[in-house]
């Protein structure tokens, strides 16, 4: 019998994934001085789950790797070692390289074990094993030998883990030619016997050429833990005395004359490994967190929790439904009370469900959260600097996909504060700040939005150096009157970077501006508060999910068209005095200094509108990547949360537009892509404006 | 499909009469156009409604009349006459839209309804009573017709959708209309 195990393999990634995690977390945390058991047994068991889920899926590499990590953690767990940092370190470091190697798998590349070996290496060093020695579980006499002798000896309830003997024999018997005698000496008197218990035990013998004791283990994998296994080579004439009753004997033939003593004392090197903590005791430490995956994966994991409001909510709904069916069944005016009362009912469930289903891919902040504690801790050595970071609100929820892309651009802030905002000890000191710097990350909810905060108390943004760079870039003029908020908003400009040495880490000039860009495409924005020398707080605010946004409804002749309300700067009508025409491309609204183009709908979108003239029009302003437009449009009408749909399933995608919505009369709007028609309208001649506009 | 008296049969002979069965007869819904009589196979078309109206899509071709709502799904409009050249004219009580299930063969499957004159009738044919589609000149593509059918002494033209409406783009079909013009020359 065979099972495909490919189908476990995402699962096993997974879980591996979620494992390293364990592992780097606890390793984190860990303090060398005072090793708290807990911690070091979390990261063991960790390990070994994935080194037993690797070795069952035949990824070798990861298998021996993990094998040596775990025995110098068995032994600081069991106390015969202690541990010092540069320990931790190494423990650290094989975390990203078993990653990588996972990763590897993952994609089903060639994977680079040289890393991996070099670690293996230094692990072997404090162990004081000779590298190759013990790991491969090889034993001296090679693959190569006539055959193997087993002694397979399993503990009375093996049977009840589901484990069939007879089933281990059939595969056995694949291999090579088998001889098997069963030892019924542990048989108890029939009064004595429980049905689901295995007195067995059997001498194998498997003769054949080139059988890799690898494959034989791999039939006990599921076992070793409740049985005793010894298997050795058989010696050459061994085999061939063997080989004269040669039996391929499956079905099992019972010798009962051949008593076999219960091996129990010695343990064969497999064995060993996996008796450490059986596998059952490691999976619930891995389950406990998620992973935090870059790529977008396809599967969720949901609090059960959630699946069963969910289910209520269902049967509540059906319920409604079947007292509706009734009322209906036989309608009769006097009812319209009940009915009523019944739609109430359909509407709230219906809200609910609603409310239930968009639970489900909200997950915990912390996925994202948690790999920043590392980054940290390296980052703070890598800079010489000492910072502590504190973390509030990772229980917060936030949409799946959203979570996906913010992970990026919070990286990109947090290593700012870090390079740029944290100063150097003696520096800190020197202000009169503690030596230690903080940098926090706090996320919570408002309103309908998630806000994330990162808070560093150190140098804050330096306002006249942003100024003056900025005048020099010719981004602001030079008689320019910012406020403080104007300038600290400039550091989202492109090409912006005041940091005078250009790290390793930040201040290569791109990076404001894409962490902008990139919140925004979330439909988020971001913004900075500093206060200099005290330090600074970036603030992101992001929409809940991306598959609810907040929409004011437009009409334009005949047609209803949604604009996303946080793209909307205002809106007004049009007096002619602020209109310039200008010859050959669009026209001008002056609006407080700022030179608008304006762009009418109707043009844009080739519709008939109610009315051609610009004279007291409404006008919307948007905003786009720093570029406004305003767009002429007939009536505003109502603001709404709006369901975003694809427009691309079932056609394809159209310039101008992101999506479309189903009103609440069943018909279809079109919602606007503000970024799409901004390129547009550049399109038409405005180019050369938007930067004027910026300098003006 | 003759119903085949399970006892007498072997059970190879009865797989062989199950595959012989589906492999040759097929179902075509027929709708009529401009007089013409075009089919396109039954087990892609998911509905048949009345028009309504659409939600008109910015500068689309006229023969994209917009986006409906399907219980929650947005579904383009296609108008078949225009697509295949022949003059556009006003929707009337008749004029329904069949919603289509395409297995393009670039993307994963998509539902496209197109607005016709009226549908006619539900033929089963056997696919030696299909005729493949005329000559063409090597421009056009001759994908989007599977075949021909003469029923009762009229010729119905069978669709290829998969193909006809299976393209990623689908503001331009005018291929569509040339390969329709040389078919209507062959036939007449």
């Amino acid at each position: 019998m065979t099972i495909e195990l490919s189908q476990f393999f995402q699962v096993f990634f997974e879980e591996s994934f979620e494992g390293l995690d364990v592992m780097e977390s606890g390793l984190l945390s860990l303090d060398p001085e005072n090793i708290d058991n807990e911690e070091i047994n979390s990261i063991f068991r960790a390990a070994h789950s994935i080194k037993g889920g690797s070795a069952t899926f035949g990824f070798s590499s990861v298998a021996d790797f993990t094998h040596v990590m775990e025995t110098l953690l068995d032994e600081v767990r069991s106390g015969s070692r202690s541990i010092s940092q540069d320990t931790v370190d190494l423990f650290l470091q094989s975390v990203d390289c078993l990653r990588e190697l996972l990763q590897g798998l993952q994609a089903e590349e060639e994977v680079d074990t040289t890393r991996a070996v070099e670690l293996r290496g230094q692990f072997e060093e404090i162990l004081g094993v000779a590298p190759g020695a013990e790991t491969t579980g090889e034993p001296a006499a090679g693959p190569q030998s006539a055959g193997w002798h087993i002694v397979f000896n399993p503990c009375e309830d093996m049977l009840q883990t589901g484990n069939e003997p007879v089933r281990m024999f059939f595969q056995l018997a694949e291999l090579g030619q088998m001889t098997v005698r069963t030892d019924i000496s542990r048989l108890p008197s029939f009064s004595g016997m429980t049905l689901e218990n295995c007195y067995f035990s059997w001498e194998i013998d498997l003769i054949g050429p080139a059988i890799a004791k690898s494959s034989i283990d791999e039939v006990f994998e599921w076992v070793v833990d409740d049985c005793d296994i010894i298997i050795t080579p058989l010696a050459a004439e061994h085999s061939v005395t063997v080989d004269a009753p040669a039996a391929t004997s499956v079905p099992v033939e019972t010798q009962a004359d051949i008593p076999v003593p219960a091996a129990a004392t010695s343990i064969d090197e497999p064995a060993t490994e996996t008796g450490l903590a059986s596998a059952k005791d490691a999976a619930p430490a891995v389950a406990k967190t998620g992973a935090p995956k870059k790529n977008e994966s396809g599967s969720i994991r949901v609090d059960i929790e959630k699946i069963d409001t969910l289910i209520n909510m269902v049967g509540e709904l059906v319920i409604t439904q079947s007292m509706l069916g009734q009322i209906g069944a036989d309608f009769t005016f006097d009812k319209i009370g009940k009915l009523q009362e019944g739609l109430q009912d359909l509407e709230r469930n219906v809200q609910v469900l609603h409310e239930s289903v968009m639970q489900i891919r909200m997950l915990p902040i912390s996925f994202t959260f948690n790999r920043f504690p590392r980054m940290v801790r390296d980052l703070s050595r890598q800079l010489g600097k000492k910072i502590e970071l504190v973390v509030k609100g990772e229980q917060t929820e936030l949409d799946k996909t959203v979570m996906e892309k913010i992970g990026d651009p919070l990286v990109h802030l947090l290593r700012n504060s870090l390079d740029h905002g944290i100063e150097k000890p003696e520096v800190r000191v020197a202000k009169g700040k503690p030596e230690t710097g903080i940098v926090s990350l706090n996320a919570f909810h408002q309103g309908g939005n998630i806000i994330i905060e990162i808070t560093d108390d150190g140098n804050g943004l330096p306002r006249d150096k942003i100024l003056k760079k900025a005048q020099a870039n010719g981004i602001v003029g030079p008689d320019a009157h910012l406020t403080d908020e104007q300038i600290h908003d400039l550091i989202f400009q492109p090409g912006f970077s005041t940091a005078e040495v250009v790290s390793d880490v930040s201040g290569r000039g791109v990076g404001m501006d894409v962490v902008r860009r990139n919140i925004q495409e979330l439909g988020g924005h971001v913004s900075v508060k500093s206060k200099e020398g005290q330090g600074s707080t970036f603030s992101i605010s992001l929409p809940l999910t991306l598959a609810i946004l907040d929409g004011q409804l437009v009409r334009v002749g005949k047609q209803v068209y949604i604009f996303p309300l946080v793209s909307i700067i205002e809106s007004l009508s049009v007096d002619m005095k602020q209109v310039s025409t200008v010859a050959g491309a669009c026209d001008l609204l002056r609006l407080r200094e700022d030179y608008i183009p304006i762009i009418p709908l109707y043009d844009a979108f080739g519709i008939e509108p109610d009315s051609r003239n610009l004279e007291n029009s409404l006008i919307v302003i948007v905003e786009s990547e720093g570029v406004k437009v305003g767009l002429v449009v007939d009536e505003l009408q109502a603001q709404q949360q709006v369901v975003i749909k694809s427009l691309e399933t079932n056609y394809q995608s159209v310039e101008g537009i992101s999506g479309a919505t189903i009103l609440g009369d069943g018909t279809v709007s079109l919602i606007l892509d503000i970024a799409g028609i901004v390129k547009m309208a550049q399109g038409i001649g405005i180019n050369d404006l938007s930067s004027g506009q910026q300098a003006a | 499909m003759s119903a085949v008296p399970a006892e007498q049969e072997t059970v190879e002979s009865l797989a062989e009469a199950v595959n012989v069965a589906s492999d040759t007869i097929d179902q075509y819904l027929t709708f009529i156009m401009d007089n013409e009589e075009y089919g396109v196979d039954i087990l892609s078309v998911k509905e048949i409604r009345n028009w309504d109206s659409a939600t008109p899509i910015p500068k689309a071709p006229s023969h994209v009349r917009g986006v409906i709502n399907l219980r929650g799904t947005i579904i383009p409009i296609i108008d078949l006459r225009q697509c295949f050249g022949m003059k556009a004219i006003e929707y009337g009580p008749l004029t329904v839209v069949l919603v289509l299930q395409v297995n393009a063969p670039d993307r994963a499957y998509r539902e496209v309804g197109i607005v016709v004159d009226a549908v006619s009738d539900v033929y089963s044919l056997e696919a030696d009573q299909i005729k493949p589609a005329p000559q063409m000149s090597d421009k056009v593509n001759a994908n989007y017709i599977r075949g021909l059918a003469n029923i009762k002494g009229e010729m119905v033209i069978l669709l290829e959708i998969n193909h006809l409406l299976g393209q990623s783009d689908l503001s331009d079909l005018s291929e569509v209309r040339d390969v329709l013009k040389q078919v209507e020359k062959a036939v007449h």
